[in-house]
Formats: structure tokens, C-alpha cells, sequence
């Protein structure tokens, strides 16, 4: 009986298995795909006007658990500029999915090969650095182009030539704030307070650290916090309020630094707060209180307030895909990437008949060669360098009355 | 169990079977290319946690004690096995990967003698607040570590400067990054093989006098220690046994990813297993084995079906709650008792409770 | 002073670690299971009074009792679909049913109101002063310890003194035997759950108004602490649950402020095991020898 057991076992496992692979192939045959063509990308058989050319964008990120906001975030934004796009009716049509990562490596992997069963042609993400590093490894060694929203650390883009970032690394956001104090006469005494259980914010920290010895800036207190669910900071301010710190910088996420702004306010501290682009949405959440926010400084790419039409009209068509959340920098930096990747694309002589390796060595070639430039919502003529490493300008905004104004 | 001894050896030659058959078939179906990227991504960590789920049934299932910091073991044989395979760049990938699970298993079994010297005369509940600590601090522990490797050896700090290395040195742990740059040296067959050892060590450990032992402890401490049984000897074992054995799934699982950090092996991850282990059946190893395969490639199935792209973890909690809700049906368990169906132990100990000398709704 | 003002910081967070606790070891002292979908009850509760004030413009009073009837109605509902066919199934079954139970609570609240953080409006703000300023406590937490003291107060004469308190511990020693003796052990331990889901209500409440941030994993990492809080205080005793709360507050305050702010979860969770080690039964447990 046991025996019989463990036999229908075994064939249901592989049973299990089989049935998993068969999902995998199910969805590389979705409508609009080009199932069973051996060269992807040469979707000519895709209902849009003759001679467009599909690409598949295939997008990671965390949708559930701990920073599902940002993923969120980094999907719908480029879910706006593909429905932008493919509006246009241009010669290159992008056809886009996002797959969940949870922000961990190893689920990162997966969704990865889920996209490569797809038939994947451009990868873009992952939305937070530690997959990242992971995924990009992975498209490394198969050849598929990688271009990050919001993955900032150098290890991102370390040893891979087709991976390419779209955001600040995180020592370039340390040195540019160190740079910026000392230019500006920001403060006497500076305090920082970081999370040093997450290598974004450790990143930053180092570097401002490094170039403020350089600098000759007097950093009187670093203190530091485990996670970003941490939700008591008194102990931190008060190292910095003792130490008579008069500007604090605060490279971290802006669910944490809410809390720090309201301690700050509780107890009677109020240094000058100084803050990287993950600050960028602080003021945007709902029900906010944005007199906490008031003299702000931080360094975002990006503001939801301006009045250019390209943004207004982004956040407009974010709002309504999302149900009024209001688009912060990791939105705008994915919305930028899939123009970056369609305005490549378009450039590309014979795109059409690429398979993924050729297409990532022709986009590789494009994105270093110096000549390519996009335009986007968080910057204008945006260039990469050959190392991945996105060179654009970082602008310091500071909070007037709720809203953001250029310092 | 005396009458069962030559029944338990048919079982374990059973087990080696189903894996031995999983994995010529997934070989099999991969040479014809019948298996989709996205399984084969899976197999690797698949393994790791079937060994995972394995070493943790030994502790909770046939010791009888409950652990919540299981994934602990997972990370120090993780980053200790980077180290290993860092350290040994001129060697070629065989001797690296079983250099690096050899010092991942040792260090999991440093950390099993570490933490369960003082805290195995704990019962209970007061145990797995310990064990979940324990986990809590080897990953905040592992947050703050610097290691960087050079001509000299190897160098720890907890300055997030680093260590000074000299010309040509690299960083391997870096604090809340984690490990980057890892090569993937782990593979597939690796991982059969760590499965293949595990239920050697595991299925011999209890069919011995030692085993036996160990699951008297279980059932009855205090009569168990009447005739003879040294109780902090016999637990100390299997608790060993069972964090060494998740060191070196560790070791595997981090070779299989480039970059490793420290908050992937947190209270979630030791969850996550425990529900393998309780789902395939306490002191039940087919359990484990079936189950933790099924469950991890579960969530990536639902992948498959793109209107719950973002609903897959609600169902899987779905699927999971009305599991346990099937397996402990009265009706249904009376059901098969009477078939003398165990489904293959998926139901296996489970309806005797495991740890059946537990007050309460053990009972 | 920084001295006195570092108790002051431990004893704020400590309240809010304790009125969390007291839910959990509620549950836990009656139920003998570790509910580990207690966190995300509180999550809801918060959702609830958040959407109440802000969405619906109602006075924060009526929104925290809107709270207790939501959460009391979801924590009876849980018990019913989830805990109660389990009733005879170990207890490790029960434990993961929890889990599974806290993933569809955390997965639906994202479905339902998304994952962006909201800042919550505190139902009672500022601080209370004192020594010119120098040292100061926010009125919620001066509030949270209140409810622990009046909770702590309810509980232990509820348990003691009535019939339906009675039946509980009756439950909770011997259920065969309280079955035996008339008592209807089902609907006792849903009172339980009832009783424990409306604390978890209040409990978030106070909690998102002392850390005015919310999402849909909010209640995960204070459900640990407070389940840390619970076994270090003795897990199933009132009176435990609010000095280990208190005492864990304390303890991680002092860790960040003379140790090291890098490794604070670290020397917690250390003192605990050293605390545990020496009282096995946590500070106000009774270490009950077992029966040959």
C-alpha cells in the first residue's frame, strides 16, 4: 500500500512539475506575442500597422510584502509611458509585463526565467539593488540588456556591460550632498542618520562620510537604525541634538524619515533636514502633514508639482491607473527608462530581425557610444557613461509651503 | 518500533527512490528541453530547501522541540561557504562548492552548539522565542560585517569603511549589501547530492539506538530519562545534526545567487520552512521532501495565471489554510485511517501529533 | 538628564509594545495557541480608524469604537472559519493555520488599499513637558499606558471574578474537564478572541498614533516584539505581558542610547535569551514542574 502511495507520489510530483513548465508555455503563447517564432522581436505577424516592430519589455519588482510600494511604483510608471507609446504608433510597439520579486534575490531569479519564457527581449529592473545584482548577473551571462528604474548601487552595473541604470548610484548622491553643503555653507555641525540594514541608504552614508573628511565638513554624530519598520528615532535625534548637530542628513526612504520629521517636531529639534531622492513621495502620502516637511532639502530628479505639460499630463495618467496615488521619483525614473529603451530601439537599424543578444549588443553599443540622449521627465539630455552609470544633474529642491521650489 | 524496523528501512529505501527517480526524470525531461527556464531557476534553490525542510523535521518533527530560527543555520552556512569559495579562487568549481558546504555545515553546527548548549533545557514555546532570537541576531549581526580577503587571509571588521586590504584584495561581506559578486558554483546535481546525504544522516540517525532515543525524549522526557537516557546529550545531537545540515543547504543556496544579503534569512524564511515541515507531516521525511517541493515552486506556478499576478501570495495563503484545514478534517482522517492510506506521510505523523506529550491543543 | 529622558523614550515605545502583548497573551493564556495573525489584526483595526477620521471625517472616538466592532467581528470570523476546526488538531497546525491566515490578512489589505504608506492622524497629539522642556511624553503614550493599566485592571477581574472569566481559565487548564462540567468550550474561546481582537483594535490605533505611518505590514514586526514582550513577561500572564512590553521598551531604548545603534535588535534579543535562561518561564511565569 505504502509502495503504491509513494508511486502515485512520485508521478503526481512530476506531474506538478510538468504542469508548471505548461503554464510557462501557455503564457509565451498570450495574444499580441509572437508564440513559436524563434527570433523575438520580429513580431510582424502582431495586428499593428505593417513594419512595427514589437519588443518585449519584461519588468521586476516587488508588488507584495515590505516595498511592494516601490515596485508598484516602478511598474506603473513605465505602464504609462508604454501606453504613451504605443499610442504614437511608431515603428517600435512595446509589449510589457512586470513580475513580482518580492524584493529578494532568489525570487528575483525566477521571475527573471518567467520572463525568459515569455520570450523576453529588454529587462527592466529590478526595482530595488539586491535582486538587482542577482538578476543582472543572470542577464549577463545570457545577453539580454538590463536597464534599472532604481537599483543605485555600483554593483548593479560592476563587471556587466549590459546593465545600465537609470537613477543616481548611491556614493554619486553622498558625494553630490557632501559637495553641495560645503558649497552652500549648509551647516556648522552636521548629524546623520541612516539605516544601516539597507545598502541604498548604507551606500549613501559611506560616501558622504568619505568626501566629507575630504571636505573638511564636521560631521558631529552618525547614528544609525536596523530597518525601515523601525519606528522609534528619539534615541538618534537626541545623539544629534546633544551633539549640537544644525543640519541633518537623512539618506533614507521616506516612510522612516516621516517619523523622524514628527520626532524632531515632538521634541523641540529643528536642524535643517537634508534628504537623498529616496525622500521624494514623503509629501505625496496620504494624509501627510506637510508643515513637518517645511524647509526641507533633498535631492530628487523629479517634482510632481511642475507645471510642464510632460509631467503634468504623467501625472494625470498615473493617477488614474493607480486611483489617485500621486507618482514620486521611482515612477518617473521608470517612466523614463521604457522611453529610453523605445527611443533605442527606434534608432536601431534592423531591429526587427534581432534575437535578444543581438538586440542587447546593438543597445549596449548605442547607450556608450556618447551620441545617445533622451530626454525625460527627470532630466534632459541624459547620457550614460560606459560603466552604466546614468550622468545627469542632480537638483536640490527645498519644501516652501508644502511644496517643492529649487534651492 | 521494533516491529516496524524492517518497515522504516523499505521506507527509506523509498525516499532515496523518489528522489533518485525526480531527479533522472527532471534530467531527462531537460536534455529534451521540455522544462521551462523558470523550473529550472527553481531547482537549485528547491533542493536547499528540501534540505532545509529535512534538518528542521529532525528538530521539530523527531526531537519534538519547535524552532523559529532555523533560517539562522541557513545564513551562517551561507556567508561562511561565500567566504570558503572566495578564499579558494584558483581551485576549480567541484573542490570549491564541497570545500565551501563542508564549512558551511561546520559553521551551522557551531551555531547549533552555540545556541543549544544553554537553551535546550527550555520547553516549548519559551524555546522558539529563543530559537527566533537567536535567528534575530545572527542577521543583525551579519548587517554590521565587513570581510574582505587579500594575499593575508582573510579580514573582519565592523568598521563600514572596511577592512585595508592590500593590492589586489577583494570585499566579499559587505554589511548591509551583503555578498556580491558571488560565483554561481552551486548546480542541480549538487543539490540531488546534499539531498542524497541528508536522508543518509538523517534516516540512519533515527533508525539507530541514538534516534530511538531521541524520540523517546519526545514522547515521554521524564520516563525517557527513568531508564537512562541522558536528555541534554541526545537533544544537543539531533539539534547539531540538524543546523549542520542546514549550514550546508545554506552554503549551496548562496553559491546559487550573485549577490546574498543577511534580511533574505530572517523570521519569514525559518517560517517559511517550518510550514513545509508541518504541511509534509511531523517526523514524516517524505513529507518534507514532497511538500517543500510542491509549496516553493506553488507560488511561481500562480505566475502562470496573469489576472492574479498580484493576488498569488493571497492565494497561496488561501491554498495553505485550506490545506491544513483538509488535513486535520476529522471525517476525512478517520477516513484513511481506516484505508490504512497514509498518503505516503504526508498525513504521516501528523495525527499523532508529533509532539503528543504537549499539553494543551496538542492533544 | 539624558538618562531620564531615555526611560521616558523606553517607557513610550514600551506602552505600545505592551498593549499589543496583553492581546497576545490573551490569546495565548486561554486558546493555547500563539497567534501570529494578531499583528496583522492590528493593521486592520488602524486601517479602520484611519479611513474613519480621515476618509469619513468621523470624531476619533467614534472611529476607535468603529475599530473594536470591525476587529471583533474579524477576529470572531477568523476563529470560526480557521481556529475552530482545528480544535483538535496539534498545536503546530494551528500555528501554521495562523500564518497562513496573517499572508491573506496582509496580501488583502495591499489588494484592497494598496501599498503606499499612509501617514495616520493621531487620535490624540502633542507632549506633556516637563523640567522646562527638557524632557518630554507624548499624551498617546501617557493614553497607552492608561488602557494597559485599565486593561490589565478588566482583565484580571473579568478572569477572575466572572462566570464567562471563570470558564476561560477553566478552558485553558483541562478542556476535557471544563467540557465535562457544562462549560461550552467552543464559544469560550471565541469570547477569547472576541476579547483579544477588540485589544488588537486598540492597540493599532495607539500604535499608528504614536508612529504615525501605515501599510499593510505595519502589524508584522510589533507583532514579534510584542510576542517577544509576552514570553519575556511570561507568556499567558497579564500582569507579564505589561512589564515585559515596559521592560523590552526600555531594554532597546537603553541598547541604541549606551551600546550601539548598529546592533540594538541584537543586544534585545540577547537579553531576552540571558533572562529566559536564568526564569525559564519569563519574568512573571509560573514554571509549572510536570506530573510523572
Amino acid at each position: 500500500m505504502k509502495r503504491f502511495a509513494a508511486v502515485l507520489l512520485a508521478a503526481l510530483m512530476v506531474f506538478a512539475m510538468a504542469a508548471c513548465g505548461g503554464n510557462a508555455n501557455q503564457q509565451s503563447s498570450t495574444p499580441g506575442g509572437d508564440a513559436g517564432n524563434s527570433t523575438p522581436g520580429g513580431g510582424n505577424d502582431t495586428p499593428a500597422p505593417a513594419g512595427t516592430v514589437t519588443i518585449k519589455v519584461g519588468g521586476i519588482g516587488p508588488l507584495t510584502g515590505d516595498l511592494a510600494q516601490y515596485g508598484t511604483a516602478t511598474e506603473w510608471g513605465a505602464q504609462v509611458a508604454v501606453d504613451e507609446i504605443n499610442a504614437l504608433n511608431g515603428p517600435v510597439r512595446l509589449e510589457y509585463d512586470f513580475q513580482d520579486d518580492t524584493g529578494v534575490a532568489e525570487t528575483g531569479v525566477a521571475a527573471y526565467n518567467t520572463l525568459k519564457d515569455w520570450d523576453v527581449d529588454v529587462i527592466y529592473g529590478t526595482t530595488t539593488t539586491a535582486p538587482c545584482i542577482a538578476v543582472a548577473s543572470e542577464t549577463f551571462a545570457d545577453r539580454y540588456f538590463q536597464l534599472t528604474p532604481s537599483a543605485s548601487s555600483p554593483d548593479v552595473t560592476a563587471n556587466k556591460d549590459n546593465a545600465f541604470q537609470m537613477c543616481f548610484t548611491d556614493p554619486g548622491q553622498g558625494i553630490a550632498a557632501a559637495n553641495y553643503m560645503k558649497d552652500n555653507n549648509l551647516g556648522t555641525k552636521i548629524g546623520v542618520i541612516y539605516n544601516n540594514g539597507d545598502a541604498y541608504s548604507t551606500g549613501i552614508a559611506q560616501a558622504f562620510a568619505d568626501k566629507a573628511k575630504e571636505l573638511g565638513l564636521d560631521v558631529v554624530a552618525t547614528q544609525t537604525f536596523p530597518a525601515d519598520t523601525t519606528t522609534d528615532y528619539t534615541v538618534q535625534l537626541s545623539a544629534c541634538k546633544d551633539a549640537g548637530a544644525d543640519l541633518v542628513f537623512l539618506p533614507i526612504y521616506y516612510t522612516p524619515a516621516s517619523l523622524i520629521l514628527a520626532q524632531a517636531k515632538q521634541m523641540s529639534y529643528a536642524p535643517v533636514f537634508f534628504g537623498a531622492d529616496g525622500m521624494d513621495g514623503m509629501l505625496d502620502m496620504q494624509g501627510f502633514d506637510k508643515s513637518l516637511a517645511e524647509g526641507l532639502m533633498l535631492m530628487t530628479p523629479f517634482n510632481a508639482s511642475a507645471t510642464d505639460s510632460r509631467t503634468a499630463t504623467f501625472v494625470e495618467s498615473y493617477k488614474k491607473l493607480s486611483g489617485g496615488v500621486i507618482p514620486n521619483q521611482f515612477a518617473a525614473d521608470g517612466y523614463d527608462c521604457m522611453y529610453a529603451i523605445y527611443e533605442a530601439c527606434c534608432q536601431i537599424e534592423g531591429v526587427g530581425e534581432m534575437d535578444h543578444s543581438q538586440l542587447c549588443d546593438a543597445l549596449i553599443a548605442l547607450f556608450t557610444g556618447g551620441t545617445f540622449k533622451v530626454d525625460g521627465l527627470t532630466g534632459t539630455g541624459m547620457t550614460w557613461l560606459q560603466s552604466g552609470e546614468i550622468s545627469k544633474a542632480p537638483v536640490v529642491v527645498k519644501v516652501e509651503n508644502g511644496a517643492y521650489v529649487n534651492a | 518500533m521494533k516491529r516496524t524496523l524492517s518497515k522504516t528501512s523499505i521506507n527509506g529505501f523509498i525516499n532515496y527512490g523518489i528522489v533518485i527517480a525526480a531527479f533522472l526524470i527532471l534530467q531527462l525531461l531537460m536534455a529534451q528541453g521540455m522544462i521551462s527556464n523558470t523550473l529550472k531557476s527553481l531547482l537549485v534553490p528547491v533542493c536547499c530547501y528540501i534540505v532545509m525542510a529535512i534538518s528542521l523535521n529532525l528538530t521539530v518533527g523527531i526531537l519534538g522541540e519547535l524552532s523559529l530560527g532555523h533560517a539562522g543555520f541557513m545564513s551562517l552556512g551561507a556567508f561562511s561557504g561565500i567566504v570558503a569559495a572566495m578564499a579558494m579562487q584558483e581551485f576549480s568549481p567541484v573542490p570549491r562548492l564541497i570545500a565551501a558546504i563542508l564549512v558551511g555545515s561546520i559553521a551551522g553546527a557551531l551555531g547549533g552548539v552555540l545556541v543549544g548548549v544553554p537553551v535546550l533545557r527550555l520547553q516549548g514555546d519559551y524555546l522558539a522565542i529563543v530559537t527566533l532570537a537567536f535567528g534575530e541576531i545572527i542577521r543583525n549581526i551579519i548587517v554590521v560585517l565587513y570581510v574582505g580577503l587579500d594575499q593575508k587571509g582573510i579580514h573582519i571588521t565592523t568598521n563600514s569603511a572596511g577592512p585595508a586590504l592590500e593590492e589586489g584584495g577583494i570585499m566579499v561581506i559587505k554589511g548591509p549589501m551583503g555578498a556580491v559578486g558571488v560565483p554561481k558554483l552551486a548546480s542541480f546535481t549538487a543539490g540531488f547530492v546534499l539531498i542524497l546525504i541528508t536522508l543518509f544522516v538523517v534516516q540512519n540517525l533515527v533508525n539507530s539506538r541514538a534516534g530511538r532515543a531521541i524520540m523517546a525524549l519526545r514522547d515521554n522526557r521524564i520516563a525517557a530519562e527513568s531508564v537512562g537516557i541522558h536528555v541534554t546529550k541526545y537533544k544537543l545531537m539531533a539539534f547539531v545534526i540538524s543546523a549542520a545540515l542546514a549550514g550546508a543547504a545554506g552554503a549551496l543556496f548562496g553559491l546559487n545567487y550573485s549577490s546574498t544579503v543577511s534580511s533574505k534569512f530572517g523570521f519569514n524564511t525559518s517560517i517559511l520552512i517550518l510550514v513545509f515541515v508541518v504541511l509534509g507531516g511531523l517526523g514524516s521525511i517524505r513529507g518534507s521532501i514532497i511538500s517543500a517541493a510542491l509549496l516553493y515552486i506553488l507560488p511561481e506556478m500562480l505566475r502562470g495565471f496573469e489576472f492574479i499576478t498580484k493576488a498569488r501570495m493571497l492565494i497561496y495563503a488561501v491554498i495553505l489554510i485550506a490545506v491544513m484545514l483538509t488535513i486535520n478534517n476529522p471525517a476525512l482522517k478517520s477516513l484513511l485511517e481506516e484505508r490504512d492510506l497514509s498518503l505516503g506521510g504526508l498525513l504521516g505523523k501528523l495525527k499523532n501529533g508529533g509532539r503528543a506529550k504537549k499539553g494543551g491543543a496538542g492533544q | 538628564m539624558s538618562f531620564l529622558s531615555n526611560i521616558l523614550t523606553g517607557v513610550s515605545l514600551g506602552s505600545i509594545y505592551a498593549i499589543i502583548a496583553l492581546g497576545y497573551t490573551m490569546v495565548y493564556g486561554i486558546a493555547k495557541m500563539l497567534n501570529f495573525a494578531h499583528g496583522d489584526v492590528i493593521m486592520v483595526g488602524a486601517f479602520m480608524c484611519f479611513f474613519a477620521t480621515g476618509r469619513y471625517g468621523l470624531p476619533p472616538l467614534v472611529s476607535v469604537l468603529l475599530a473594536v466592532v470591525v476587529c471583533t467581528a474579524l477576529g470572531i470570523l477568523i476563529e470560526g472559519l480557521a481556529y475552530k476546526p482545528l480544535r483538535e488538531a496539534p498545536s503546530l497546525a494551528v500555528l501554521i493555520t495562523a500564518i497562513g491566515v496573517s499572508y491573506l490578512l496582509q496580501n488583502g489589505a495591499q489588494l484592497l488599499w494598496g501599498a503606499d504608506t499612509k501617514t495616520f492622524t493621531p487620535i490624540v497629539s502633542g507632549s506633556l513637558s516637563l523640567v522646562e522642556g527638557r524632557l518630554n511624553i507624548s499624551y498617546v503614550s501617557l493614553l497607552a499606558m492608561a488602557c494597559c493599566l485599565v486593561v490589565m485592571v478588566c482583565l484580571t477581574l473579568f478572569t477572575s471574578r466572572t462566570r464567562m472569566g471563570k470558564a476561560m481559565r477553566a478552558c485553558s487548564e483541562d478542556k476535557g474537564a471544563a467540557q465535562l462540567m457544562g462549560i461550552n468550550v467552543n464559544s469560550t474561546i471565541s469570547m477569547t478572541f472576541a476579547i483579544g481582537s477588540a485589544l488588537a483594535a486598540v492597540a493599532g490605533v495607539l500604535m499608528c498614533s504614536a508612529y504615525p505611518v501605515l501599510s499593510p505590514t505595519t502589524g508584522s514586526l510589533p507583532g514579534i516584539r510584542a510576542f517577544t514582550a509576552a514570553v519575556f513577561g511570561g507568556i499567558g500572564s497579564i500582569p507579564g505581558a505589561f512589564l515585559g512590553g515596559i521592560l523590552l521598551g526600555i531594554i532597546e531604548t537603553f541598547a541604541k542610547a549606551y551600546i550601539s545603534t548598529d546592533l540594538s535588535d541584537a543586544v534585545v534579543f540577547a537579553v531576552l535569551i540571558i533572562v529566559l535562561l536564568v526564569k525559564p518561564a519569563g519574568l512573571l511565569g509560573k514554571y509549572v514542574p510536570e506530573k510523572v
